[in-house]
């Protein structure tokens, strides 16, 4: 007997060894310095950009390696660090604040490769650094501003139709109406009913309350839609930082994960992240005096609140403005050099501003800075807890009527307002956060990582090899070049999948896969000297030796792939790399330890009628 | 070359089970001492399940453990554990969760402090900070991934193979957990995520072992029919003797470099999966074997239904 594949099965074999290796193959081209050019807050990267960008460069005498423009987004390619360093810092100068400009780390992959989708191995912040946090959002303090919100828009609401309520509050999820008399109540009724959707409308005549509930349905909107309005805000946060790639992602109910590659200013970083700070507008109670509110007696319809640098302040309980509203924010000086920061608001709060500020001229308002930090304690549910820290920023007296733009002074110094601008410009978080977990990893610590996995797996394999090879000689060199196929067909799998990355774990199962890959080899070359040993024929040996040996190659690695999806399954962010290099490992070391080595013993040995013994 | 055991035949097999008392003796002993130090040393939780925060700062030149202790301590660190990580130059700096808030804070405080205070250009090399609650987290979603794991087998194992075996299979899968966790609990080595990775590694991998005894044992009651259990499991287990071996082996010395060369952060990972080895390697030649015998396997229990060979149906996938 002989053995042989049919044509079309060692075309294919050779077809998906090629394929594999087309795509690692972007692996060995390594990666340029460049700096990432970006539009932000109406900033737009143009081909007018692009010119711009190329004359200062050529002027500053900083050669550009390559530029490419697509999706909104430039990349300029330099040639060393230190040319991407300076090329940033012009940049920035040049640009402007309505332009992000990122170091980055470009891959040189040629230009036919990248057309059919060929990428490097997208590495785990634990081998190129970078920060990676989670992030939980406070809930609870969501569905609290929107039921304030609620009672301030029911009771202007009534105000308006001229109607006496005696109270409007929240309770639970509920805002509870009572009206001063029955009148008022009925047309109320009339009034409210049906015009608030995502409330349930129930009345109750003796007490002459009406309550609106949240449903369900709502409460599930609101806490969604809190969790995606964070995603935003941060993504604008992460902008401010510069930083090229970064992945900002929900992470079941209430979690939000960033990861940052290549920050290391963590502090930095964490500062404007995680400052869940929000700005409100307020009247000054200029009608009481502070000093009897201090002594206790707190007038209805204002409150104290604690100055910057001491004292307190009483403001009315009426938020003018929150600041959802502002657009953008800036530093800038006043006659006498002193820093202020001047802000721009949407056209609603625009309006806002003009009708609260029109009568009000000569009136003092307040600037009040919230920001929660967390108590570090948990709620019954398990919760972080937190504090909400509200504090005066400024007070200013009102000089004009003011409309979309207007400045405030009086902030501190020139880090004070480029803090407070920065906070502001990148939005309000609708809901305060708080990091649960932070990894950081340095650069060094990063490439000391890569530079250890690569000579655990570079010695690893050697030492296989030469196992492999002095143990079944010339079938164990079959099972070496599986072996070293292998390798090449896991990094190029892993580099076609756009999800996988490579981190510290992964490189542990790529090594753990060279020594477990390597056992189908030995299942099937055992069972082939066991064949000769009975006194089968080498040809009928090696036939019967893969036949006899598949069932139980698929049973054993299958076992395994059910750890790794189990794996992959509850594993998170480093175990998740482990669990996809393993399983990509486990189905490509079936196909190049069965196939590939089936088909190279099939031309080499298996047309030989008269082969007499193997080398096994 | 060293394996000249290859050629056993099945006239002449190796007497596995006639050492069976004191296999199981030792699996007794070795379970019961691993329970022992779990119950009374417990396991070192890492940073993952514990939650607090870490520093991996380099020095320049060795660090002076002693000096950075005292700074720790005047600083209200005095909880912190200081060690050396890899290096003399590589200091780990510990730091268990706080009651106060903004936690993650503590991180920053602790670089700030030791490049106030320390007299030496201090690199950060690493910062981890996890909140007790998702330390918690991850903790039980760890623990459920061993369970749904081990389940997900049993299921998949009883499928495929009589229940004597798969039973056996899968309480070899037990002993390897529980010798692990044993010497990392008498070692007090750190329990982290990556451990709980490699057990699920090793849990796979030592299944793979069995399975291929378990098969050999299948088709070897339905060959030989003169040999009684014991036989049968005897020549079963010499013949995949050298393939157990021979893979093993390989693992073994791919799983040696890595702890040698892959750095620190997977150490105790390489080192959990090395000891997985040679405990899986262990339990598959002999607890499970034994187990299988004590529950009373007969050539009955494993005839096809149909008398066909295992694999003839396959070939068309080679």
């Amino acid at each position: 007997m002989l053995n042989r594949y049919p044509l079309w099965k060692n075309l294919l074999i050779l077809f998906v060894v090629l394929f594999g290796t087309l795509y690692a193959l972007p692996n060995l081209f390594g990666e340029d310095y460049a700096v990432q050019i970006s539009g932000t807050r109406g900033g737009e990267v143009t081909v007018d950009t692009v010119a711009q960008v190329e004359r200062s460069l050529e002027r500053a005498g900083i050669p550009i390696r390559g530029l490419t423009f697509e999706n909104g987004q430039m990349l300029v390619r330099v040639d060393s660090d230190e040319d991407q360093l300076n090329a940033r810092e012009l940049l920035v100068q040049e640009l402007g604040s309505q332009y992000v400009v990122a170091l980055n780390l470009a891959p040189a992959t040629p230009a036919w490769l990248a057309a059919i989708g060929g990428e490097p191995l997208k590495l785990g912040l634990d081998l190129r650094g970078g920060v990676h946090f989670l992030m939980e959002v406070d809930m609870e303090e969501a569905l609290s501003k929107i039921r304030e919100q609620m009672v301030t828009t029911v009771q202007d609401r009534l105000r308006e139709e001229r109607l006496r309520y005696q109270r409007v509050q929240a309770d639970g999820n509920s805002i509870v109406v009572t009206m001063r008399n029955e009148a008022d109540f009925q047309s109320a009724i009339g009034v409210l009913r049906n015009q608030y959707q995502g409330y349930d409308f129930r009345t109750d005549s003796s007490s002459r309350t009406i309550t609106l509930a949240m449903t369900d349905q709502f409460l599930q909107e609101t806490r969604s839609n809190a969790i995606d309005q964070n995603i935003t805000i941060l993504r604008n946060r992460v902008d401010e930082l510069g930083v090229a790639e970064p992945l900002i992602q929900r992470q079941g109910a209430d979690r939000i994960v960033v990861e940052l590659p290549g920050v290391q200013d963590t502090a930095r970083a964490k500062e404007i992240l995680g400052a869940t700070a929000t700005l409100e507008f307020r009247f000054v109670d200029t009608d009481n005096d502070v000093q009897d509110a201090i002594a206790g007696r707190v007038p209805f319809g204002s409150r104290l609140f604690d100055q910057r640098g001491g004292g307190q302040v009483l403001l009315e309980n009426r938020v003018i403005l929150t600041g959802d509203h502002i657009v953008n924010a800036s530093v800038g000086y006043d006659e006498s050099n002193r820093p202020q920061v001047n802000i721009s608001l949407d056209s609603a709060g625009g309006r806002m501003m003009t009708q609260a500020t029109r009568g009000n001229i000569g009136k003092p308002m307040a600037t009040v800075f919230i920001e929660f930090l967390a108590t570090g304690e948990t709620t019954d549910e398990g919760r972080i807890a937190f504090d909400r820290v509200e504090e005066v920023v400024s007070v200013a007296t009102i000089q004009a009527v003011l409309g979309s733009n207007f400045r405030i002074t009086g902030v501190g110094s020139v880090q004070d307002a480029q803090n407070l601008a920065l906070l502001l410009r990148a939005g309000a978080l609708i809901a305060p956060i708080q990091i649960v977990e932070e990894r950081t990893v340095g650069p060094s610590l990063g490439a000391e990582n890569v530079e250890a996995g690569m000579k655990a797996i570079i010695g690893a394999f050697i030492l296989v090899l030469l196992f492999m090879g002095i143990y079944y000689r010339k079938f164990g060199l079959v099972a070496n070049l599986a072996l070293m196929t292998n390798l090449v067909m896991i990094i190029g799998v892993m580099s076609m999948i756009p999800g996988a990355t490579l981190t510290m774990p992964g490189i542990a199962g790529i090594v753990l896969t060279v020594g477990m890959a390597v056992d189908a080899n030995v299942i099937i070359f055992e069972r082939i000297r066991e064949e000769l040993v009975e006194g089968r024929s080498p040809q009928q040996a090696i036939a019967r030796g893969y036949e006899n040996a598949f069932s139980t190659i698929a049973d054993a690695n299958i076992t395994t792939l059910i750890t790794a999806l189990i794996l992959f399954a509850v594993g998170t962010g480093s175990i998740k790399g482990f669990a996809v290099t393993l399983a990509i490992g486990i189905v490509t070391s079936m196909f190049t330890a069965i196939a590939g080595t089936r088909a190279v013993i099939n031309l080499t040995w298996g047309r030989n009628k008269r082969l007499k013994e193997l080398s096994i | 070359m060293f394996f000249q055991i290859t050629k056993v035949d099945e006239n002449r097999p190796l007497d596995f089970m006639s050492i069976n008392k004191w296999t199981t003796a030792l699996s007794v002993i070795l379970i019961v001492a691993s329970l022992i130090s779990l119950s009374v040393n417990k396991l070192n939780w890492g940073l993952d399940f514990t939650g607090g925060t870490l520093v991996e700062v380099g020095f320049s030149q060795p660090a002076n453990l002693t000096e950075l202790r005292s700074v720790l301590e005047e600083n209200d660190f005095g909880d912190a554990i200081v060690q050396n990580y890899g290096t003399p130059r590589d200091v780990l700096v510990r730091v268990p969760p706080r009651g106060e808030g903004d936690s993650d804070a503590v991180g920053n405080q602790l670089l700030q402090m030791l490049q106030a205070n320390i007299n030496d250009d201090i690199q950060i090399r690493r910062v981890e900070f996890v909140g007790p609650q998702v330390g918690e987290e991850l903790a039980e979603a760890g623990g459920l991934a061993l369970l749904v794991a081990l389940i997900c087998i049993l299921i998949y194992v009883s499928f495929r193979f009589e229940w004597r075996l798969a039973l056996s299979a899968v309480a070899g899968l037990g002993q390897d957990v529980i010798l692990i966790l044993g010497l990392f609990s008498i070692t007090q080595m750190q329990v982290d995520l990556t451990i709980l990775a490699a057990l699920l590694a090793v849990i796979g991998y030592s299944l793979n072992d069995s399975i291929v005894v378990a098969d050999r044992i299948r088709e070897n009651f339905r060959k030989l029919r003169k040999e009684d259990p014991t036989s049968v499991i005897n020549i079963s287990l010499s013949q995949t003797l050298s393939r157990t071996l021979v893979t093993s082996l390989t693992t073994l010395v791919v799983l040696i470099v890595l702890m040698l060369f892959g750095g620190q952060m997977i150490f105790g990972f390489s080192v959990a999966l090395a000891v997985g080895v040679v405990v899986g390697t262990y339990s598959s030649v002999f607890t499970r074997s034994t187990l299988v015998l004590a529950l009373g396997i007969s050539r009955e229990d494993l005839m096809p239904p149909e008398v066909e060979k295992e694999g003839e149906d396959q070939e068309n996938y080679l």
